[in-house]
């Protein structure tokens, strides 16, 4: 992974003395609070319902044991112990002191991490898919390009003070586990179909919140060394023609929408035309240099069947669960990536202790090579465990209660922090993912319904993602109580779509049977091997109605 | 107002003529576009300096007829976290231009270092601004980061750029 | 103000410093709603918005507000609406943690 040179860790350092004056200058009357709002979100200070809160950059997500134990370490020191993992591949700490921030930040400083970026009107954290570098679809590792742009969009003295927030998200896999089509930018990494040279498909405007929208392609194939000019020239029609007047209708989405995608295409690519490519492109040697850090590890040379997995698998039912729930398929033969759960039942979906942070560190020296990745469904992912490993590895995570056996399944749920914390929401959220995945408990029902994403929102600025959710569920105000509105069919890769309204709110206490008859539909209607996402694909909506309907007797 | 250039508050010798005033016949002068043509009937070039205060959601592209004719553009910020201004100077000296470029607003110092990256010789601030963030922040603002990752921009250096003489 | 406030009330804001939920009391910023004065009518209201922003000018508070209250049996001032009412417990989902945690 990438490795900070000295440009980099001056760079971070003086941010974290300039953000220290911005402090000292906002309590000395020199900022108005005004001025300072945007200033410390730009460093990632929010400041919600019961304390700050501090979003911590994990890059595209991946992030070594050491830092991990930073983390940990931060969690203990500065906070009450513990973490959450967002959709945007970070950690935020609930309960920082402002006085306390300027020293977590050295403290994530010492370990080459930040929270540069992770909030405000300017490019955001660029979020990459979780299996990069492993993944056996893959036809690039994503994260160079993804570490290229983090280096790009840092402190962009044009770029800073955009309309509204900018989120970009790279796969460089066929099946694209980014999301990147619910981003502002998407980048698929991939081959011209004549020349085999690597570049990229570029999509602009899709985004989730107020108004959902799936991005379009503005770009078939862009060359690799044009990467940045294109993006400059794609943030200059942001930055230049993005709605000021209304907060709710600034994202690039609503001005692709509002003026269509050709008129931007034309505006871009002629800004692109006009700009010197040469003069802000990156060397080709830069992005050979980042991806030298991002090299295959020396795999050994293994069989592809791991006998003793085999046995292990037979001889312990719940472990094969666990290999065949949590194991993704890897590009090398006898290793696997495996996803732990931060979904256990009853818990905060994405919640960390900074024991357990501890433990998934020492998890990933002993059995992952001292790597970690955070996906955007709030799990980490140990990317290079070899099978012959494995069985120790859910041993070790079975001691530190982190082998929940649930990646993909109905209680691998996704839920923003809500109102629990977040002073944007107007619903709680969290309580609702544990109500859901305490009925849904048992494994063995689990697997019989296989596949389901659930994403839940607090509110309508959707960091729960629950647009893209197979089942999602939005909380709303309705009469000074929490109603939760559900939509079904919501796809967050390569075919991406928005969910549907199924029908009116429900309350908190009907959330859980309203699910649960969903699933009844679906069990009664699926054909052979069939996911609910594709049940409901071929069934449609109405009949799904039925689950809403119920209630209102 | 103050204006703060070359990391120091100087004397701001242009003023911006009122829509309902006339244009005198000495002086530094600002005005909009629209008067552009009736100042320039006024004043001759021994007489005084003329500039354009134009808005942010100016065209770029439609001033470059009036390069030769202008020594200043001042560029309107509304606010301080509405960045158009940014991209307006980046076009403008990307098209020729090479008189003073302005930023009229309440800018805060810790934007200084974008606002010169982006082309901007000066900043003419609001009184209380400048009240509150005085020289010593203004220069601290200017090199509070001392090396940035994006090329092209008008500083001595970028880290891309570094890494590649290293090299 | 624009819109007359809905009273009582009690005035909340966030400690600048620490980011912690306070109440406006008597003498000072409190931690505890129960210590809040509470305003019964509009005149004492505008004094507790009064008394806020002078403590937002000298840097001590920020985003300050009136917050609409029942009294209860015990004269203790409660938010009526459930997002304020969170505000002087917790998180629901961490009973350990925040105010109702506390003493």
């Amino acid at each position: 992974m990438y490795r900070y040179d000295e440009f980099d860790r001056t760079f971070v350092n003086e941010r974290v003395a300039e953000f220290r004056s911005q402090v000292e200058r906002r309590l000395d009357g020199s900022l108005s609070d005004d001025e300072f709002k945007p200033l410390r979100l730009m460093n990632g200070l929010y400041l919600q319902l019961h304390a700050y809160m501090l979003r911590v950059a994990i890059p595209y997500g991946t992030l070594s044991a050491r830092q991990m134990r930073q983390l940990a370490l931060i969690a203990d020191k500065w906070d009450k112990g513990y973490g959450h993992f967002t959709t945007r591949q970070n950690i935020q700490f609930n309960w920082p002191k402002l006085s306390d921030v300027p020293a977590m930040l050295d403290a994530l400083a010492e370990v080459e991490m930040h929270a540069i970026q992770t909030s405000g009107n300017c490019i955001r954290n660029v979020t990459a898919d979780q299996f990069s570098g492993v993944a056996f679809d893959e036809v690039e590792d994503p994260r160079p390009t993804a570490e290229l742009l983090r280096q790009w969009s840092s402190l962009h003295p044009e770029f800073t003070f955009l309309p509204r927030k900018f989120k970009i998200a790279v796969t460089g896999a066929t099946h694209d586990r980014a999301a990147i089509k619910a981003h502002d930018i998407g980048l698929r990494v991939l081959r011209h179909p004549d020349t085999h040279e690597v570049g990229y498909q570029v999509s602009v405007g899709g985004g989730l919140g107020r108004t959902p929208l799936i991005g379009k392609t503005i770009r078939e194939f862009l060359p690799r060394n044009d990467l940045l000019p294109y993006l400059e020239a794609l943030m200059r029609v942001y930055n230049s023609e993005g709605r000021r007047d209304n907060k709710y209708k600034a994202r690039v989405k609503i001005l692709v929408h509002e003026t269509g995608i050709e008129e931007i295409r034309k505006a871009v690519e002629d800004e692109f035309a006009a700009l010197d490519g040469a003069s802000v492109a990156a060397d080709p040697n830069e992005l050979e240099r980042i991806a030298a850090y991002f090299a295959p590890p020396a795999y050994e040379k293994l069989p592809s069947v791991s006998l003793s997995l085999q046995q292990a698998m037979q001889n312990n039912a719940a472990f094969a669960r666990f290999v065949e729930t949590n194991g993704f398929k890897h590009k090398a033969p006898g290793y696997r990536a495996i996803t732990v759960s931060l979904k256990p039942i009853g818990g905060a979906p994405g919640d960390a202790t900074s024991d357990e942070m501890r433990a998934l560190a020492d998890a990933s020296d002993q059995f992952s090579l001292g790597e970690l990745r955070v996906t955007h469904l709030q799990n980490i992912v140990l990317p290079y465990v070899k099978d012959d490993d494995l069985f120790a590895l859910w041993s070790f995570l079975t001691e530190h209660r982190l082998a929940t056996a649930n990646i993909g399944l109905i209680t691998d749920i996704v839920a923003c922090p809500g109102m629990d914390y977040c002073a944007l929401a107007t619903t709680r959220s969290i309580p609702i993912a544990q109500a859901i995945a305490l009925k849904f408990a048992d494994p063995d029902r689990q697997k019989i319904i296989g596949e389901l994403g659930i994403k839940i929102s607090g509110c309508i600025n959707a960091c729960g993602h629950h647009h893209i959710g197979t089942i999602g569920i939005l909380g709303l105000e309705k009469f000074g109580e929490e109603s939760y509105q559900i939509t079904l069919g919501g796809d967050a890769t390569e075919t991406a779509t928005i969910g549907e309204r199924l029908g009116p709110g429900v309350t908190a206490d009907e959330v859980p049977e309203t699910i649960e008859r969903l699933v009844d539909i679906y069990l009664a209607e699926r054909n052979a091997d069939e996911r609910f996402i594709d049940t409901y694909r071929r069934v449609g909506l109405d009949r799904f109605k039925g689950a809403i309907h119920a209630t209102d007797a | 107002m103050p204006l703060m250039r070359n990391d120091s508050f100087v004397e701001n010798s242009y003023r911006l003529i009122a829509d309902d005033e006339a244009i005198p016949a000495s002086g530094d002068i600002l005005v909009p576009l629209a008067r552009l043509e009736e100042a320039e009937g006024r004043l001759t070039s021994s007489q005084g300096r003329l500039g354009i205060h134009v808005p942010n959601t100016v065209k770029p592209a439609s001033l470059t007829p009036l390069f030769n004719e202008v020594a200043l553009i001042s560029v309107a910020f509304p606010a301080f976290n509405d960045g158009r201004g940014f991209s307006i100077a980046r076009r403008l000296r990307r098209n020729g231009f090479n008189g003073t470029l302005r930023a009229t607003g309440p800018l805060i110092a810790d934007q200084y270092a974008y606002a010169k990256a982006c082309g901007f010789d000066e900043i003419d601030l609001p009184e209380g601004l400048a009240a509150r963030q005085g020289d010593d922040q203004w220069k601290k603002g200017a090199s509070a980061i001392s090396l940035s990752y994006q090329r092209g921009y008008a500083r001595s250096s970028s880290i891309l750029d570094r890494r590649r003489a290293a090299h | 103000m624009s819109k007359a406030p809905s009273l009582p009330a009690i005035l909340m804001a966030n400690d600048l410093l620490s980011g912690d939920v306070v109440f406006l009391g008597p003498k000072q910023w409190e931690k505890s709603h129960r210590k809040a004065l509470i305003a019964h009518h509009i005149g004492e209201a505008e004094s507790l918005l009064a008394r806020a922003a002078v403590d937002f000018k000298t840097n001590q508070i920020v985003d300050p507000y009136l917050v609409h209250v029942t009294i209860t049996a015990n004269s203790e001032p409660v938010p009526v609406h459930y997002r304020e009412k969170m505000r002087t417990l917790g998180p629901t989902t961490r009973l350990d943690l925040g105010k109702q945690a506390e003493a």
